[in-house]
């Protein structure tokens, strides 16, 4: 249960390493990645997945 | 180097008279230094706002000549999706579409600010505008002000937001002594905000359709109050979208001037499909030069335009229309650098000289104006080639942009700048530049520049532009006043003869 980020199209903006209820995600190297242990699909903090609500490019943020 | 710029090299030894020199170019004649009271700031502007913005070349057209402003790219991340943005480019808020700016972390771009203060001691004003929004991602935009301004503490902090997380954040901004915000504002109408916003993210959700604009112009609204109330000076920025917002950008600006925004900047929408963006990718055109300037001409009397803007890239360094950013890009910027206050100290003491010199002499130039030619006689638009100072001083053949400056009996004032580069004109790539230029220049039957080529010139004059090189190094007012008055006087002095 977690969600991964589509590394050729993420941006490297961020938002979702500010809106990640559980510091999931992280930058290395040239873009972030979500930390399949610390994910919870936000599950208990809201009612969708933060990363991929705040996320400008469409399908980058997606269930493993 | 450039003569509009002054290294801190050139400062070490300075006298006020090298700094003369430097700036006015080895050509330059003594100035009149006539002293003069007139410190005022342009008549449409309140004493005290323009006391505080003075300084501001983004703000302020006569500061724009001696002060410089850098942008650092340090917040990218954004809470709204905007149709005229595609997010691996620029924010169009305030840079220009289409240009990638070097990302910082808050730490390299404090490095970064410190190394441009010390070699242009003109920079006044640090700004942190897209890609991203600058109040969204506070944290980040707080802790590069906060490295910055231990340093420099008499630099001016500004940023540019959409206005939807900054009412979080006012206390903050009111601590950090931030004056001046930019607000991006497009419309008051959620329906018409429905077409130029998808969507946005508040409140932990994504927000789309009228709903999403109608918290966004919500939020924008309250920004603006808790702005205007806290102190801290407004300027809004409208993109005008031909079709979509063009007649509604008058209700923005009766809005936005009637809840205290001290100016309105009306910027045009640019588009093209090969930004990727939605308005580029559907053929959604940016408004004509004569478009745009009847909605700034239908909102003059309202918030006051500020008809310098030249959108510049959002890392730009330099005055006017210089860009030195890529002389300072992270891998030149040293892993150590000190502040060194002096330079700019010695520049600031200079340039108030300098600019009390040249009032005076617009002054002087002006009454001369009104005592000789009649009130009625038809005001002219006279083209200016300038690197800043204050001073008609770049090679015609050195500019890509030009100052537009009206003048009648009444005085000279400064209306617009035009680009002659492929930028705002649309021209195709490998257009003849002096027939560019000579398109740029419609309307404008003389330019003011320091030297030109005799082919130019004479090109020029086929077009029906004199081209003048007889003022070089002057002030630019005095000088157009000059024109206007050899052009429009005649008559009078067949009378008084
Ligand atoms: S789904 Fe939620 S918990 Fe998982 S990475 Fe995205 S924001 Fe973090
Ligand atoms: S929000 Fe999307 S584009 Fe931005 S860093 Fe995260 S995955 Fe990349």
């Amino acid at each position: 249960m977690a969600l991964k980020i589509i590394k050729s199209q993420c941006t490297a903006c961020g938002a979702c390493e500010f809106e990640c209820p559980n510091a999931a995600v992280k930058f290395k190297g040239e873009s972030y990645i979500i930390d399949a242990a610390l994910c919870t699909e936000c599950v208990g903090h809201f009612p969708k997945p933060q990363c991929a609500a705040v996320c400008p490019v469409p399908g980058t943020c997606v269930p493993v | 180097m450039t003569a509009g710029l002054v290294t801190l090299g050139s400062l070490k030894v300075a006298s006020r008279e090298d700094l003369s020199q430097s700036i006015t170019g080895p050509e330059a004649t003594g100035c009149k230094a006539t002293a003069c009271g007139s410190s005022g700031g342009p008549a449409d502007m309140d004493p005290a706002t323009w006391a505080r913005v003075k300084d501001h070349p983004c703000y302020s057209e006569e500061a724009h000549h001696y002060f410089a402003r850098m942008h650092v790219a340090v917040a990218p991340a954004c809470n709204i999706q905007c149709n005229y943005c595609n997010r691996k480019y620029d924010c169009s808020n305030e840079s220009r579409p289409g240009v990638v700016s070097e990302r910082l972390t808050p730490e390299q771009a404090a490095r970064k600010v410190i190394a441009v203060a010390n070699e242009i001691p003109q920079l006044s004003v640090l700004g942190i505008a897209g890609p991203g929004d600058a109040a969204y991602d506070w944290r980040k935009t707080k802790e590069t002000f906060r490295l910055v301004s231990a340093q420099i503490p008499d630099i001016k902090l500004c940023l540019s937001s959409n206005g939807l997380a900054l009412p979080d954040h006012i206390d903050d901004l009111v601590a950090m002594n931030i004056d001046h915000v930019t607000l991006t504002i497009n419309m008051l109408d959620p329906e018409i905000g429905a077409k130029i916003y998808p969507w946005i993210f508040h409140d932990h959700q994504r927000l789309t359709g009228i709903e999403a604009s109608r918290v966004l112009h919500e939020r924008q609204m309250l920004s603006l109050d808790l702005l205007v109330a806290r102190g801290i000076l407004v300027k809004v920025n409208s993109v005008l979208i031909p079709g979509i917002n063009d007649a509604h950008l008058l209700e923005v600006n009766r809005e936005v001037k009637r809840r205290g925004a001290f100016l309105h900047n009306i910027m045009p929408l640019i588009s093209d499909p090969d930004h990727g963006t939605h308005f580029g990718l559907t053929g959604q055109r940016g408004p004509t030069a004569a478009e745009l300037k009847a909605v700034q001409d239908a909102c003059e009397g309202g918030a006051k335009l500020m008809r310098h803007c030249r959108q510049c890239r959002a890392d730009a360094v330099g005055l006017l229309g210089q860009d030195r950013g890529q002389e300072f890009t992270m891998d030149l910027v040293p892993e150590q650098v000190a502040y060194d206050p002096a330079a700019r100290a010695a520049w600031r003491d200079w340039v108030a000289h300098e600019r009390e010199d040249r009032r005076a002499a617009v002054a002087e130039a002006e009454a001369a104006t009104r005592a000789e030619v009649a009130p009625q006689e038809q005001p002219l638009l006279v083209a200016v080639c300038t690197q800043g100072g204050g001073r008609i001083n770049q090679h015609f053949g050195h500019a890509s942009e030009f100052r537009i400056y009206e003048v009648d009996a009444r005085g000279v004032r400064f209306v617009t700048h035009r680009r002659a580069d492929n930028y705002c004109t649309g021209g195709a790539g490998d257009e003849n530049r002096l027939a560019q230029v000579i398109r740029t220049l419609e309307g404008v039957p003389v330019i003011l520049c320091a030297r030109i080529g005799d082919c130019p010139r004479d090109d020029l004059a086929a077009a029906g532009i004199e081209a003048i090189d007889t003022h070089a190094h002057d002030y630019i007012e005095p000088a157009v006043a000059a024109v206007y008055r050899a052009r429009k006087a005649a008559p009078a002095a067949t009378r008084t003869a």
